[in-house]
Parts: C-alpha cells; structure tokens; sequence
C-alpha cells in the first residue's frame, strides 16, 4: 500500500517537475519574442522625440550620439504651433476627420443592421459584396475617382476628401457592424417587436446601446482612415489652403532637397497626438469590439 | 383577456418545407393551453404565428375575436416570453419591464404601478435597480415574465421558457408560472417539449407531431385517454411500453393478446365489444410501466401474471424501474421500491388489463 502511494507521489512530481519546465520556456521564449516586437516597434517613436527636441544645428552636427539630446528645445513645436499653415492643415485634417467618422458611421451603422437583421432577399450576397468592395486597393481607384471629383469640381477642395474617404470606411466598418449585430440574438429584436418597437427605434434603443464596443471600434477605424490618409490628399490637393496633415507636413517642411527633420519630427508627433488619446481612451472597447465582430461575424 | 382561434393555419418555408399543415385550435378566454411535441414538430412555428413573428401561408389566426394575420406583433396586445429571456442587457430590470410601456407612452406614475405591482407577484422588488447581467437564470426568467405581466396583454406566449434552467429551478419555476396564471388569468399558449410542464401546467394539452395536432385534450385525457401511439407513447415517463401482438380467441372464450407463445394475456370481459373487430389481426398492445406490477397473489380479474427475465434494476428512491426486453422490445415496469427483483433473474408481474391499450399496427390508431 504505502509503495504504491510512493510511486504516485513520485509520478506526481515527474508531471509537475515537467509541466513547471514547459511553463518557464514558454515564458522565455515569450520574453524573447515581445523583446524583439518591442525594441522593433518603439524606436521609431523614440527617435522621432529625440530629434523632434533638437535644433537644426545639432541634427546636422557631425558629432554626437544621434539617439541623445545634449540641448533640448522646444522650438520645433512652438514653430508648428505658431505657424498658420501647420493649423489650417491641423483643422482641415480634424473637419475632415469629423464629417468622415460621422457620415460612415451612420451609413455603416443603418447598412449593417438592415443586412444583419431584415433578411430582405440578395441581403446575404450584399454582405459578401460589401466587404469585397474593401479588398479593391485605394490605389487601383484613385485614378476613376479623380474623373469623378473632377467632374464635381471639387479637385483641390478640401471637401473632395470628405466624399473619398467614406468609400474608403464603409465596407470596412459596416462589416464590423454586420458580425457585431449578428452576435445580437435574434430575440432580443423579436422582444422589441412584441413590446411595440418600430425597426428604428430597435436600432436606436437596443441596438447600437448594446452594440456599443462594435461601433467604438468601427469608429477608430474610420477615424485612423481619415486622419492617416495619403494618397487622395496627394493626388486631388494642391494648394496650402486645402492641404491636410499627411500631406501638408511633408509638402510644407521638405523645401527642395532641405529636410527639416525636427519640424518634420516635431509634426509627426502633434499629428499623432488625437489618435493616441483616443486609443487611450477606447482601447478596452476597441480590443473587445474587433473580436465580436471576428469571431461571429 | 382574449379566445385565440386558429383556422386551417399552414407554415410553408422557402423550398415548400411544411412546418405546420393546416391546424386548428381553439383556444378559450382565461385558459392555459400547452404546445407539446418533439423537436421540429410545428410547435414553435405556431406560436410565433399567433405572436405575429413569421408569417401565415394560409389560414387565419383570430386573437379576441379578429383576423390578426397581417396585424404586426406590437398591434396584438399580446407578450412573449423567450427561452433565452431576450432582456435587454443595457437597461435595468426596471427599465426592461417598463420598455413596451414607455413605448406606449403610458403616463410615468401608471409604469411605476405598474412594475411595482409585477414585481411584487414575481418577488423581484428588490432586483429592479439590477441589470440582467447580474441575476441568475431564475430571476432573469422572472424579470423576462414581469415585461410580459406589466403589459396586461390579452395573450401570454411562452417559448420554452424553462428550457435553459436546471432542473430544481425549473421545477420551481413551473410551479410560479402556474401560480403568475392563477393570478393573472391572462389566456396563455405555452410551448415546450417537455412532457411533464405540459402534464403539470395545462388546462389542456395540444400535442403535436409533423406540423399536425395528434391529439387535444386536459393532461388526464392525452395520458389516459391517448388517439394514437405516438400520444401514448410522447405522453408519460418512462414512456408506455408498445409489444406487437395477435389478437385471439382465448381458451374459454373471449379475447386474449398474445404476444409470444409464453406471453398470453385475456382481454377483460368489459373490453371485449370493443376489441371484437380486430380478432385475428396484428396489433399494437400498449401498456404504461406503473400498470405492471410485481406478482403477490394469483388470480385478481383483470390483472394477467406474466414471467420475464429482468434486465436492468434502477432503484429511484420512491420507486424502482425494472428494464426487460421481450423478443427485442424493451419493456419497464415501475415497481415498488420494496422489490425482489434483481438483474438476469426470472420476475413475476402482473398486467394490469383494464388499463391495456390496443393500437392499429399500421395507422397506430388506438382502439
């Protein structure tokens, strides 16, 4: 009796010697993974601080470490803030930002329950193609959709972008949507009914309140389309007035072949300021509502 | 408070699926009326018609006295209760009872009467400043029964409300829905595919099978009283033992089942009028495992000792069910917890015949 609790007692240890191993190679082999992710993923930002914080002279110097700052200065960014170019570009970035998140939620947000919910018949078929629409690169399009804006007149405005960018958030967002009204049950509409609600009212009062993290990240998603967008800006604006950040920032701060890199730098990081608050903000929700609607879409 | 009336009602899917074929129910003010079948049977698909949830391919559907086929659900005046509860989960128990209401714009002070008043039937007072999230499955089904109650409908609907509780809550549930009706006395239509909510709840009992309604009747008539043998059989647990049998002359007249050279039981002298036409025939011969019983004295009329070989014993506590098979069909007796009866050893029971069914082979139609 007692030498068969003997051997237990040792196969028991075996395992958890065994398992206690398999746990700390897992979490080096971890360590080492993040470390790399890391390192790969937050010296770009570190550089773009140390430079943004120095002068022109001292970037150029040839001595020096270039990752140390020896004289901090916050020029770069009082040159930016003070400079009335840098804040048409920064209130042009932020109006278009606005009408585009508000636009593409709205339609996104009215699409995805009509396709998820009223089961009209082709609803299924536009689900697929709405999302397909979204696989065709921005790239491939801007050349037609210049006919389009120019045919509107609206090359050169600001305003064109307005236009674009929904093209560019709607299928992406109203897919979101779609998964995320889908993980809905179908009762809880059903209940709405019954208690007297019309198909408006269900969307307003049940769904987009229970929906909510879907819509969050929907919305961030919408929000970095318009506030990180390149080519459109690019291609259909011209002139400082009209110019948006991403573009404005590069057109503005490279004059011939002089690189001004801490303004360049110091405008990297105040442009990049909106979408860190937000993320700080809503990362919970976004997090929660991408994998709703990934996972049951 | 309202009759409910369905006339010739037929559900037609995409693809000319029938889930229901043409059935009529008519269902009285103030009664309690159970929906009860297999899975797929056209019991569900019945009572989302009459909430208004699918359509009607044919037939009409009255609720208080009008044709409400194309009326929506909100202009019913009915309340449903689902399986899964359906309560909103952003909004408070208070707000979840009082929705329908705010949509009707009821005054403020009547939708606090209102959902106080349910609340105190339901004892769910103090959970109305909760969330759904923060109740167990019980409370959730009785906030989900208070929306329903608040309304004051002319129709209840219940979809398998108990389906997602465990059975001790679902035992106690039962017994407050059918105290909520006592009441209330809202006509209701319930659906389940439990046998014994039906048997315990209803006024009357409408089981279903294949889209067509086998049988109406109040829980004692479908177990006593069963059509056919898919009644006798869905209705009761364990379910009514079925042996094929012949039908003949017995020795010294009258009428005996025989089942199998060792298996032969007189048919009492009441009965015999009736079982006359089916002399010579193979039949179905049915009979529930309580009217089997373990042999203590020979010879009482009526009851016909029968030997079998015992299979399995479960002992249950207040009863014991003992499992035979004759020639490959199984058979239960429910025997008394005192029994004798022990596996792969012979038993004597007795049959008790004046509670013998008789059914068509081929039709399963009772006799």
């Amino acid at each position: 009796m007692s030498a068969t609790t003997a051997d237990a007692h040792s196969r028991a240890s075996i395992y958890k010697t065994s398992l206690h191993n398999q746990r700390r190679w897992a979490l080096w082999g971890s360590y080492a993974a993040l470390s790399v992710f890391v390192v790969m993923f937050l010296v770009p930002p570190f550089y773009t601080v140390i430079t943004s914080l120095k002068s022109s002279a001292e970037i150029s110097a040839q001595n020096g470490s270039p990752w140390m700052v020896n004289h901090p200065t916050l020029d770069n960014f009082w040159y930016l803030i003070t400079y009335s170019n840098f804040q048409t570009y920064y209130l042009n970035s932020a109006m278009i930002t606005v009408v585009t998140v508000s636009v593409s939620m709205v339609i996104s947000v009215l699409a995805a329950f009509s396709l998820s919910r009223m089961g009209f018949w082709g609803s299924q078929t536009l689900s697929t193609g709405v999302f397909l629409t979204y696989l065709v690169p921005p790239s491939l399009l801007f050349i037609p959709l210049f006919q389009i804006v120019g045919w509107m007149g609206l090359i050169n405005s600001v305003w064109c972008l307005a236009l674009l960018y929904p093209t560019l958030a709607v299928p992406f967002c109203t897919w979101i949507m779609i998964g995320y009204f889908s993980s809905i049950p179908k009762e809880l509409d059903e209940a709405a009914l019954i208690d007297g609600a019309s198909y408006l009212q269900i969307l307003w009062k049940i769904f987009i309140p229970v929906a909510m993290p879907g819509i969050i990240a929907a919305t961030i998603f919408a929000f970095t389309v318009a506030w990180g967008a390149f080519l459109y800006p690019l291609a259909y604006l011209y002139t400082s007035n009209q110019m948006v950040l991403t573009v404005g920032i590069i057109s503005d701060l490279i004059r011939g072949d002089v690189f001004q890199w801490g303004k360049i730098m110091a405008a990297c990081l105040l442009a990049s300021l909106p979408p860190i608050v937000i993320y700080a903000f809503l990362m919970d929700y976004y997090v929660a509502g991408l994998t709703a609607g990934a996972t049951k879409g | 408070m309202a009759e409910v009336s369905c006339r010739k009602v037929v559900k037609e899917y995409d693809g000319g699926v029938q889930a229901v074929k043409g059935i009529d129910l008519d269902i009285a003010d103030h009664e309690f009326v159970v929906l009860v079948g297999p899975s797929g049977c056209g019991k569900s698909t019945t009572l989302r018609m009459i909430a208004g949830l699918e359509e009607i391919t044919a037939g009409e559907i009255w609720i208080g006295g009008d044709v409400v086929n194309d009326v929506p659900p909100r202009d019913r005046d009915i309340a449903m209760v689902f399986q899964n509860y359906a309560l909103y989960p952003h909004m408070s128990v208070f707000d979840n009872m009082a929705f329908g209401l705010k949509l009707r714009k009821f005054p403020k002070e009547e939708i606090k009467r209102r959902v106080d008043e349910a609340a105190r039937i339901l004892d769910i007072g103090m959970l109305l400043d909760r969330k759904p999230r923060a109740l167990s499955g019980g409370q959730r089904q009785r906030v989900a029964m208070g929306r329903a109650i608040v309304r004051n409908p002319k129709v209840f609907l219940f979809d398998e409300p108990l389906s997602n509780l465990d059975a001790k809550l679902r035992v106690q549930m039962r017994t407050e829905i059918k105290k909520v009706h006592q009441t209330v006395k809202t006509t209701t239509v319930y659906v389940t595919h439990d046998q014994i909510e039906a048997m315990t709840l209803a006024d009357r009992v409408v089981v279903m099978n294949h889209g067509v309604i086998e049988q109406v009747g109040t829980p004692a008539e479908v177990y006593h009283h069963p059509t056919s043998r898919f009644v006798a059989g869905f209705i009761g647990s364990p379910a009514m033992n079925f042996l094929p049998c012949h039908i003949d002359e017995a020795n010294g007249g009258g009428l005996s089942v025989r089942v199998n050279n060792a298996i032969q039981m007189k048919i009492p002298a009441e009965r015999l009028a009736r079982y006359m036409p089916f002399k010579g025939k193979e039949m179905v011969f049915g009979i529930r495992p309580e009217h089997l019983t373990e042999r203590k004295e020979e010879g009482r009329p009526g009851f016909e000792p029968i030997d079998m070989l015992v299979d399995v014993v479960e002992p249950m506590g207040m009863e014991t069910m003992v499992h035979f098979f004759v020639d490959g069909a199984p058979l239960c007796a429910r025997l008394d917890p005192a029994t004798t009866a022990e596996p792969e050893k012979m038993l004597g029971l007795t049959a008790d015949m004046n509670q013998m069914h008789l059914m068509e082979k081929e039709t399963g139609k009772v006799v």
